[in-house]
């Protein structure tokens, strides 16, 4: 009887254990996150501290390394590649990681076609 | 007596089951949100209540991954704070008060996340502060203006949990450091506030077509 109610015990106790674990299977990431959102983070919170040169060599680097390892670049990480590029003045690679942003994520293009415009159209009348 | 063992064990399971949070206490209605289920989310920079100035612009710092790994797309945020403030809106109040026909045409997303802080950064007691985050958010429908969605994000830290507290305020003599470790720990705070907030089985988001979990996920359903 004992030898019944001890066995009870274990099931009760694995069953608990499992139910507080958690009900929902692990998931995993989607994407590779790395530098992303620390840049964003340091930008307002520490500007200064990083100039868009350097935001710009480390964010280009870490995408390098998430495709490298066969992940997948988080949604606005292209886009903000794009920015810096754009601060940077560099506008014809600006224009091309905005279009990667929206050949990834069909979602962004009304609002990647409105930069595109307007980085083609300050481009026609550089005065630089 | 012994007849009623397996009976008592059987409640015990049940009442574990329930503490451990996996029964609902009330359902979450996710009928509007279903029905209107968005892809792509566009995260309005915060309104603030805090004394923390920086507070909206740390929490945008947090969003995007919890957003994402739940499934959405997520525009930019910092691509989209820089837009706005060159478009010549320079607060979030401002940016707050743009229509949904507008940020419909400019960005073309399906839902737009508001969130207003309550509360951020450390509150003194008199051997002790702890470390707030907390903040509402409200996913809205572009197109017909309905709420789909409301959270709320929360996370505190005593200073004992952090290794500040007396001895650490007093190695923290200079008043820049304490500065700095208390907005590292708020937007440390935050990651943790928004990725509970948004994992929430109970009230959080639903899974968004980018997730694996897309056409399994039966709430709302």
């Amino acid at each position: 009887m004992t030898k019944k109610i001890s066995q009870v015990s274990i099931v009760t106790a694995v069953i608990s254990l499992l139910l507080i674990s958690g009900c929902a299977p692990k998931n995993h990431s989607i994407y590779r996150w790395g530098v992303y959102e620390q840049l964003i983070y340091e930008m307002y919170a520490e500007p200064g501290k990083a100039n868009p040169d350097t935001q710009l060599a480390i964010l280009s680097a870490d995408v390098e390394r998430t495709l490298a390892e066969g992940k997948r670049v988080p949604p606005g990480v292209h886009a903000h590649l794009g920015y810096l590029y754009y601060l940077q003045g560099n506008k014809a690679v600006a224009i091309n990681e905005f279009s990667t942003e929206q050949a990834l994520f069909p979602e962004s293009t009304i609002f990647i076609d409105r930069i595109l415009k307007r980085l083609q159209g300050s481009n026609n009348n550089d005065s630089k | 007596m012994i007849q009623n063992k397996p009976v008592l064990f059987t409640v015990i399971v049940f009442l574990m089951w329930g503490l451990s949070g996996c029964v609902p206490p009330q359902p979450y209605d996710y009928s509007n949100y279903r029905n209107h289920m968005p892809r792509s989310l566009f995260v309005m920079p915060p309104t603030n209540d805090s004394v923390e100035v920086d507070a909206p612009y740390i929490y945008l710092s947090t969003i995007t991954r919890p957003l994402a790994e739940a499934g959405y797309y997520v525009f930019p945020v910092a691509v989209i704070e820089n837009f706005m403030k060159e478009n010549g809106l320079q607060t979030p109040n401002e940016m707050n008060a743009v229509p949904l026909e507008k940020i419909s045409k400019i960005t073309g997303a399906d839902a737009v996340l508001y969130i207003h802080i309550e509360d951020w950064g450390q509150k003194y007691a008199v051997f002790d502060s702890t470390t707030v985050v907390q903040a509402r958010a409200k996913m809205v429908d572009v197109k017909t203006g309905m709420t789909l969605w409301e959270g709320t994000a929360h996370a505190a830290e005593g200073s004992g949990d952090g290794g500040g507290g007396l001895v650490g305020m007093a190695v923290a003599a200079v008043v820049e450091q304490i500065l700095d470790s208390v907005t590292d720990r708020a937007h440390k705070l935050s990651g943790a506030a928004n990725k509970n907030m948004v994992v929430n089985r109970t009230n959080g988001l639903l899974l968004g077509p980018y997730s694996p979990g897309y056409e399994t996920d039966v709430r709302g359903r």
